[in-house]
């Protein structure tokens, strides 16, 4: 059974209050956001639906949604997901060098997950960090300023949280 | 001469004056015991007893103009808001800052998030909104919270929620996040998505001011036009207008990045050259390894890319300064544009066939789709480029880029199309002889690039 907790139900309550009355569509993106860090970091058919049955909507609503922003993920990934910004300023700054560190340290190619199931390898567009290149996205911060020394610790920062 | 000899002494007279950023390194600003103590909030002080029609004007009279890339000015946006009785109207702030070489609206909400919000009350009183949201980009999560921190401890301290500072005025602010789309920073596609919709942009008009967020009237501005409200309430609309030069009045945030010492950002007085905003230690601090300066895309990677050479001069001769009309001078032909401030230097090392193909492969990353000469003219864009990046073109690849640009060119529903064939033409126009090498030079372009050549050559000037 697919069923947010508690507290993710209250702040799912928090946010549909934001609006006026009958928009609670408007809470979609925030809900999904919530989901996927809830429900194992991609948003299954089923979460999907669940999602839509919370806001009173319909669950094609929800797809066309997940869908269209990069964001989502349609698909399960790693525990760890390295986005790496290969947009013209990070270009500039060597992002291409470090998306091919990383691509041989982890050996996978861009998109792809290791076996074990701990990293995935995704480039993505202009993170709003160019003065800070290269960069990429880690959970929830930015890593900048990316060196190969910085990539082994980050590695090694992941692998030890595994532990 | 003689405008450019008083542009000079009033750059002296006020030079590195700081009207957004001159708190920002306080320590411990970003909390609002700091911030109120540091003449925080005084602006809301000072509105909440002035008419909401009085700030309009002071607005206006401020010659304040869109941060957000368009320089639309915001007093007379302001102005076209309609009011019909009982209808709420909605003040929407536009934190979804994706264009790349943008990130100054980041800064402000990471290390003065107070400012953006004390300059949305006075605005949301002036509009006569109750309801304020902040469309944020969803990557940036950790300032997500970092605003909704500063929110509650402005609520705590009675600037926010019921009869504010007993004036009886109402507002609520909230933010919130967005999930991976540039498109959704152009404003009728973010009111889309702040409805739980994809971000399809809206066909105009109607106007966000006559028919915005669930179909009532909205003003949408970006995060640094909202912060800029508070000096120019504080000062006075006069002063404010004081500060620049022409229609470029007050202060600009600058991000500046790409091939520079010192990358970050700047606020500027919009009377400085470009010259000395690149190579002065008070600005970007010149060119790592003694590097030469190639090219440059001076507001945003929409904007047009120039030469060293026309970056520096126009090509009437004179001196460029980083300011709306001297950015623009020459039009598409040899200038470029303010755009969001997002400043991107190239040194002589760097292709611009390959920095090219990465916006073109921005850009088709980022169409949404609804139109057929953006979703598909990008792909083939990005294609071309590509092929020719890897010396696979064709001298004939060339005249179809500039083909397909054109066609592009104003046939879209939203300014993402425009903002996607302008840099290769741009790209095209000013470095056709680097694309033809590559066609020429199949095997070099892939170990060698084209280099400096004669692009920093002193323009030369009809007399
Ligand atoms: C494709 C596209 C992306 C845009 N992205 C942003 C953005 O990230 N931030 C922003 O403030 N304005 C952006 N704009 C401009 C907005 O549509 C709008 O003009 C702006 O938010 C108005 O605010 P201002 O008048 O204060 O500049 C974008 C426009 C387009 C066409
Ligand atoms: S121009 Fe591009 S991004 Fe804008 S509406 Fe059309 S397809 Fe969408
Ligand atoms: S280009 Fe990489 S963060 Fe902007």
């Amino acid at each position: 059974m697919i069923q947010f907790k508690e507290a993710s139900l209250i702040k799912v309550k928090e946010i549909i209050a934001r609006y006026p009355p009958e928009k609670q569509k408007s809470a979609l993106l925030p809900v999904l956001h919530l989901a996927q860090v809830e429900f194992g970091g991609w948003l299954d058919v089923p979460v999907m639906d669940y999602v839509a049955s919370i806001l009173n909507i319909e669950p094609i609503e929800v797809y066309e949604v997940a869908s269209f922003y990069s964001m989502y993920n349609l698909k399960p990934v790693g525990k760890h997901v390295f986005e790496v910004c290969q947009t013209g300023p990070c270009m500039l700054n060597g992002s291409d060098n470090i998306i091919e560190y990383i691509k041989q340290k982890l050996n996978i190619g861009v998109g792809e997950t290791t076996i074990d199931g701990m990293f995935t390898l995704k480039t993505v567009e202009c993170l709003g960090a160019c003065g800070y290149a290269p960069m990429m996205q880690l959970g929830k911060i930015y890593r900048e300023h990316l060196t190969k020394e910085k990539v082994d610790a980050i590695i090694d920062e992941c692998r030890a949280k595994a532990n | 001469m003689q405008s450019l000899m008083n542009a000079e002494l009033k750059r002296i007279n006020t030079m590195s004056r700081k009207l957004l950023l001159e708190k920002a390194h306080v320590e411990g600003i970003r909390h609002y015991d700091v911030y109120r103590r540091e003449g925080g909030y005084r602006s809301v002080e000072k509105a909440l007893k002035m008419q909401p029609n009085d700030i309009v004007e002071e607005v206006k009279k401020s010659g304040l103009r869109g941060r957000g890339g368009a320089g639309f000015p915001t007093g007379m946006k302001w102005s076209f808001l309609a009011k019909p009785d009982g209808v709420p109207r909605y003040l929407v702030c536009n934190a979804d800052e994706s264009e790349p070489g943008t990130f100054k609206d980041r800064y402000l909400m990471e290390f003065i998030p107070h400012i953006l919000i004390e300059g949305m009350i006075v605005a949301s009183y002036a509009l006569g909104s109750n309801n304020i949201y902040i469309y944020i980009r969803g990557e940036y999560d950790w300032i997500t919270d970092i605003l909704e921190e500063a929110i509650a401890e402005a609520k705590q301290n009675g600037w926010l929620g019921k009869n504010i500072q007993g004036s009886g005025f109402d507002c609520e602010m909230y933010v919130q996040r967005g999930a991976g789309a540039y498109i959704c920073g152009e404003e009728t596609a973010l009111l889309e998505s702040l409805e739980g919709k994809r971000g399809n942009p809206r066909i105009k008009p109607p106007f966000p001011a006559i028919k915005g967020l669930w179909g009532c009237p909205t003003v949408v501005n970006n995060v640094e036009t909202l912060a800029a409200v508070v000096p120019i309430i504080n000062e006075g609309a006069e002063e404010y207008a004081k500060i620049g030069i022409g229609k470029s009045t007050g202060t600009k945030l600058i991000s500046a990045c790409g091939n520079i010492n010192k990358p970050g950002i700047y606020e500027i007085d919009m009377t400085i050259s470009v010259e000395e905003f690149i190579y002065s230690d008070e600005y970007c601090g010149g060119i790592p390894n003694g590097k030469k300066l190639k090219a440059c895309i001076p507001g945003g990677s929409s904007v047009p890319i120039l030469p060293a050479n026309l970056l520096l001069t126009t090509a009437k001769g004179e001196k460029r300064l980083m300011n709306y009309e001297s950015l623009s001078d020459g039009g598409f032909a040899t200038g470029s544009m303010m755009g969001s401030g997002g400043f991107i230097v190239l040194d002589e090392d760097q292709c611009i066939v390959k920095h090219t193909y990465t916006l073109a492969r921005f850009y088709r990353h980022e169409s949404c789709g609804q139109c057929s000469p953006c979703r598909e003219g990008t792909g083939w864009m990005e294609k071309i480029l590509l092929s020719i990046e890897k010396g696979k073109g064709k001298m004939s690849d060339i005249d179809l880029l500039w083909d397909i640009q054109r066609k592009i060119e104003g046939n879209t529903i939203c300014p993402l199309g425009d903002a996607a064939a302008w840099p290769v033409a741009a790209a095209i126009r000013h470095f056709r002889d680097e694309f033809e090498w590559h066609v020429n030079n199949p095997d070099k372009c892939l170990t060698e690039n084209f280099g400096l050549r004669h692009y920093a050559d002193p323009i030369h000037v009809p007399v």
